[in-house]
C-alpha cells in the first residue's frame, strides 16, 4: 500500500481529501444534470437557459434576505417555488410553440433567454458578485482527519442526495410520475385518458427549473452570489448529461457525482487540465457508447 | 483679380501651415476604452472606466486644437484574439488614437504589440503585468496605475517582514497570474523567505477553490497568496475562510484586490487584508470629490484605482496633445513624459523611458466591520508607499530596448 502512495506522489489523506472535495462539486453537477435530464425527457427542450435559472435561485435567495428578511432557511423553499413558477410562465409563453419544431429551436430560444437573463442580472448587480453568508447552525467543520470539512459542504452533499433521491422516486414510483413517462411515450393516448398532459408538462418544466434554483440556493453561501455563476457550469453540465446518457435521470446522477471526483482528482495532479479532463472523458464516451453511458440507445 | 487668387492662395498656405502645426489625424481626438464589460473584471473597470474617460473627455471641454474628442467602448472578454480585432478595426478604419484601459494582461501584451507596430498610443490603467515595462515594452505604451512588481513589493514584502516567511501560491494560470507569481517569489525570496509550492486554476471558469486550498492548506506555507484577480479572489478568500485556513494560522495574501471586490466579500469576510492599491477615493478632499462626482454617473458605485486611472491618464493624454499641437503618437507621449502629473490620482507623478508612471502606492489594510462608517468605507492607509520604492527601479537588465 505505502508503494502505491509512493508512485502516485500524494499523501493518502490529501487523495481524500481531494475526493470529498470532489464529491461535494459533483453534487451540484448532479442536481443540475438531473434537471437537464428531466426536461429534456419530458419536453425534448434542451434547456440552455438552466444555469441561467440556477443563477436565479441564488439570486432569489440574496433578494429574500436583502428586501424581506427572509433568511436561508425558508429561501431554500420560497425561492424554487418562485423561480420554478417563473420557468413555468416560459414554458406557457414561449416553449409551448416549439414542441412540434426541432430541438435547434428550442435550444436556440432557451440560450437566448440565458444571455438576456445573466445581461440584466449582471446590468442590475454587476459582475463580482454579492455576498451570502451560511445560516448560523452550518458554520464551522469538522476534523475528518484527512481533511477539514466545513459543514456546510457535508449539508451540501446531504441535501442533493435526499432531492436527487426524492426526484427518482417521484418519477418512478409515483402514480403521478407513471402518467409523466407514459406522457412522453404516447401523448395523444394519455391525453385520450383523461389526463391534462399539457398541465403536466407545465409542471415538469417547473420541477426542472426549481431543481436548478434549489442547487442555486445551496450555491449562495458558497461561491458568491453572481450573474455568471450559471454560465460557468452549465457547459460542464451539459457535458454531465451527454456523458451519463440524455434523459436518463439516474444516470445523470450518477454521473454527476463520479465527474465530480475525478474532477477533483484531476486538480491534484494536473490541475491546469482540471476544466477541461470532463470534454476529455466526453469525446471518448461519444466515440464508444454515443447514447451515453446510461442511455438506451433507440 | 490676380491679387485675389494670391491672397486666396496665401491664405490657403497659412491654413496649411496652420493644420500642419496643429495636426489632428481624422480631424478627431478618439479615444477608444477596451475593457473586459461582462467577466470577472467588470466591476474593476468595466463600464465605469468608459464613464471615467467621458468625464475627462467632458471636463477638458470636449475638444483638444479646436477638434472634437471622442469616447468609444469595447467589451474584450478578456480573449486576446477578440481584442487584437476590436483594436485593428480601431486603428485601420476608425481613427482611434489611443487604447485606453486594457484590463488581462494577456490581452494587454497583445494591445501593447499591436499598438507599437500601428504608432499609436496604450494607455494602460487595468491589466498587471510588469513586462509591459519590460521585456514587452515600448515606445507609446504607457503603464498607469500599478504593476505586478509594485504589488508584490508592496503586499509581498511587508507580510514577510511581518513573520509570514513561507508562502505557497494559488495562480490563475495565464500571463497576469504567472507574472505575479514571479514578482511575488522573488519578493518574498529578497526579504529572507521562502516559496514552498505553486498550483495553478484555469482562468476563466473555475468557481471553485477547495481542491486549491486544500492543497494550500497541506502545504503547511505561513502565508497563501492569490495570484489572481476579480471574482476568482473573491471566491478563494471567501472558501479559503471557510475550510478554515485562517483559523488553522494561516494568513490570506490577496495580492490584487480592488475596492469593488472588498464591496462583493464583505467586511466580515474581507476584515485585516493587507493590500496594496494604487489609490483610493477615500486618502483626500481632492480625490473624495472626484469620487463622489463618479459615483454619480456610476450607479453610486464609488470608484476603483482602475476607474480613476483611466480618467487621470486620459486627461494627462489630452493636456500633451494640446501642448504638442499634434495627436501624432510619438510626440505625445514625448509631451506626456515632460509633463508632471499632479492630480487627484497622483502627485508628482512621472513617466519614464520605459513607460511606468512611477507615483506613490498605497499600503492599506481592510477595516473590521465596526471601523467602517458604510457602504465603501473598506481601507484604512497604513503607509504611503513613495513611487521610487514601490516600482522597479529601470534598468537595461529588465530587457527593455528603450532603457539604454
Amino acid at each position: 500500500m505505502e508503494q502505491i502512495w509512493a508512485i502516485l506522489g500524494i499523501p493518502p489523506q490529501a487523495l481524500f481529501g481531494q475526493l470529498m472535495v470532489g464529491l461535494i462539486n459533483g453534487a451540484f453537477y448532479a442536481m443540475l444534470s438531473l434537471g437537464l435530464a428531466l426536461i429534456f425527457g419530458m419536453l425534448n427542450i434542451i434547456n440552455f437557459a438552466h444555469g441561467a435559472l440556477y443563477m436565479m435561485g441564488a439570486f432569489a435567495a440574496y433578494l429574500l434576505l436583502e428586501h424581506a428578511g427572509i433568511g436561508y432557511w425558508p429561501a431554500l423553499i420560497v425561492a424554487p417555488l418562485i423561480v420554478g413558477a417563473f420557468g413555468m410562465i416560459i414554458e406557457r409563453v414561449a416553449l409551448k410553440q416549439l414542441y412540434k419544431l426541432d430541438h435547434l429551436y428550442g435550444l436556440l430560444l432557451t440560450f437566448g433567454l440565458a444571455l438576456i437573463l445573466e445581461g440584466v442580472f449582471r446590468e442590475l448587480y454587476g459582475s463580482s458578485g454579492l455576498p451570502y453568508s451560511p445560516p448560523p447552525g452550518l458554520t464551522g467543520g469538522f476534523n475528518l482527519g484527512f481533511m477539514y470539512l466545513p459543514v456546510y459542504r457535508g449539508w451540501v452533499i446531504v441535501a442533493s442526495v435526499v432531492v436527487c433521491l426524492a426526484t427518482w422516486l417521484l418519477i418512478e414510483k409515483t402514480r403521478l410520475g407513471a402518467y409523466l413517462r407514459a406522457a412522453t411515450e404516447n401523448p395523444e393516448l394519455v391525453q385520450a385518458f383523461g389526463v391534462n398532459v399539457p398541465a403536466m408538462i407545465t409542471l415538469t418544466y417547473g420541477l426542472g427549473v426549481a431543481l436548478a434554483a434549489f442547487a442555486g440556493v445551496l450555491a449562495a453561501p458558497i461561491y458568491s452570489v453572481n450573474p455568471l455563476m450559471g454560465s460557468n457550469l452549465i457547459i460542464i453540465v451539459f457535458a454531465v448529461v451527454v456523458i451519463g446518457g440524455m434523459g436518463s435521470i439516474l444516470g445523470s446522477v450518477i454521473t454527476g457525482f463520479m465527474l465530480g471526483m475525478l474532477e477533483g482528482l484531476t486538480k491534484v495532479f494536473y490541475p491546469e487540465a482540471s476544466n477541461t479532463v470532463i470534454f476529455v472523458v466526453m469525446a471518448i464516451v461519444l466515440l464508444i457508447k454515443p447514447q451515453g453511458l446510461f442511455g438506451r440507445a433507440n | 483679380m490676380k491679387k485675389l487668387t494670391l491672397l486666396a492662395a496665401a491664405c490657403a498656405l497659412a491654413a496649411g501651415f496652420g493644420s500642419a502645426q496643429a495636426q489632428v489625424s481624422g480631424d478627431v481626438v478618439k479615444i477608444g476604452v477596451l475593457n473586459d464589460q461582462s467577466g470577472p473584471y467588470a466591476d474593476l473597470g468595466g463600464k465605469g472606466a468608459v464613464t471615467a474617460a467621458q468625464m475627462a473627455a467632458d471636463d477638458f471641454g470636449g475638444k483638444v486644437l479646436g477638434k472634437p474628442i471622442e469616447i468609444v467602448g469595447a467589451d474584450h472578454q478578456n480573449k486576446p484574439d477578440i481584442a487584437s480585432n476590436i483594436v485593428n478595426q480601431w486603428l485601420d478604419t476608425e481613427n482611434v488614437d489611443v487604447v485606453a484601459d486594457v484590463p488581462t494582461s494577456s490581452v494587454a501584451l497583445a494591445v501593447q504589440e499591436i499598438t507599437k507596430n500601428k504608432n499609436r498610443i496604450h494607455l494602460n490603467s487595468g491589466a498587471a503585468s510588469s513586462d509591459l515595462t519590460a521585456s514587452k515594452c515600448s515606445p507609446t505604451g504607457i503603464h498607469y496605475a500599478y504593476d505586478t512588481y509594485a504589488l508584490a513589493k508592496g503586499t509581498g514584502g511587508t507580510l514577510v517582514k511581518e513573520g509570514g516567511d513561507s508562502w505557497y501560491f494559488i495562480t490563475a494560470d495565464y500571463a497576469f497570474g504567472h507574472a505575479l507569481e514571479k514578482d511575488t517569489t522573488a519578493a518574498v525570496i529578497a526579504n529572507g523567505g521562502k516559496v514552498l509550492g505553486a498550483v495553478r486554476h484555469p482562468f476563466p471558469g473555475t468557481t471553485d477553490f477547495s481542491s486549491f486550498l486544500l492543497q494550500a492548506q497541506s502545504s503547511g506555507a505561513k502565508v497563501v497568496g492569490f495570484a489572481n484577480a476579480g471574482a476568482d479572489t473573491i471566491n478563494s478568500i471567501k472558501q479559503a475562510g471557510e475550510f478554515g485556513l485562517v483559523a488553522g494560522g494561516q494568513k490570506l495574501a490577496g495580492l490584487l484586490v480592488f475596492l469593488s471586490d472588498v464591496h462583493s466579500l464583505g467586511l466580515k469576510t474581507a476584515q485585516g487584508l493587507v493590500i496594496t492599491d494604487g489609490w483610493y477615493w477615500d486618502r483626500d478632499d481632492e480625490s473624495r470629490a472626484w469620487a463622489k462626482k463618479f459615483a454619480e454617473k456610476n450607479g453610486g458605485k464609488m470608484p476603483t484605482m482602475v476607474q480613476a486611472s483611466v480618467y487621470s491618464s486620459v486627461t494627462h493624454y489630452l493636456k500633451a496633445v494640446d501642448a504638442a499641437k499634434t495627436d501624432e503618437a510619438k510626440a505625445v507621449v514625448a509631451k506626456m513624459r515632460e509633463l508632471p502629473i499632479n492630480d487627484f490620482f497622483a502627485k508628482n507623478g512621472k513617466i519614464r523611458e520605459d513607460g511606468r508612471m512611477v507615483h506613490d502606492m498605497l499600503l492599506v489594510q481592510v477595516k473590521k466591520p465596526e471601523e467602517s462608517k458604510g457602504p465603501y468605507d473598506y481601507f484604512k492607509i497604513l503607509k504611503v508607499i513613495p513611487g521610487e520604492e514601490a516600482f522597479r527601479p529601470m534598468k537595461a537588465e529588465f530587457g527593455c530596448p528603450l532603457v539604454k
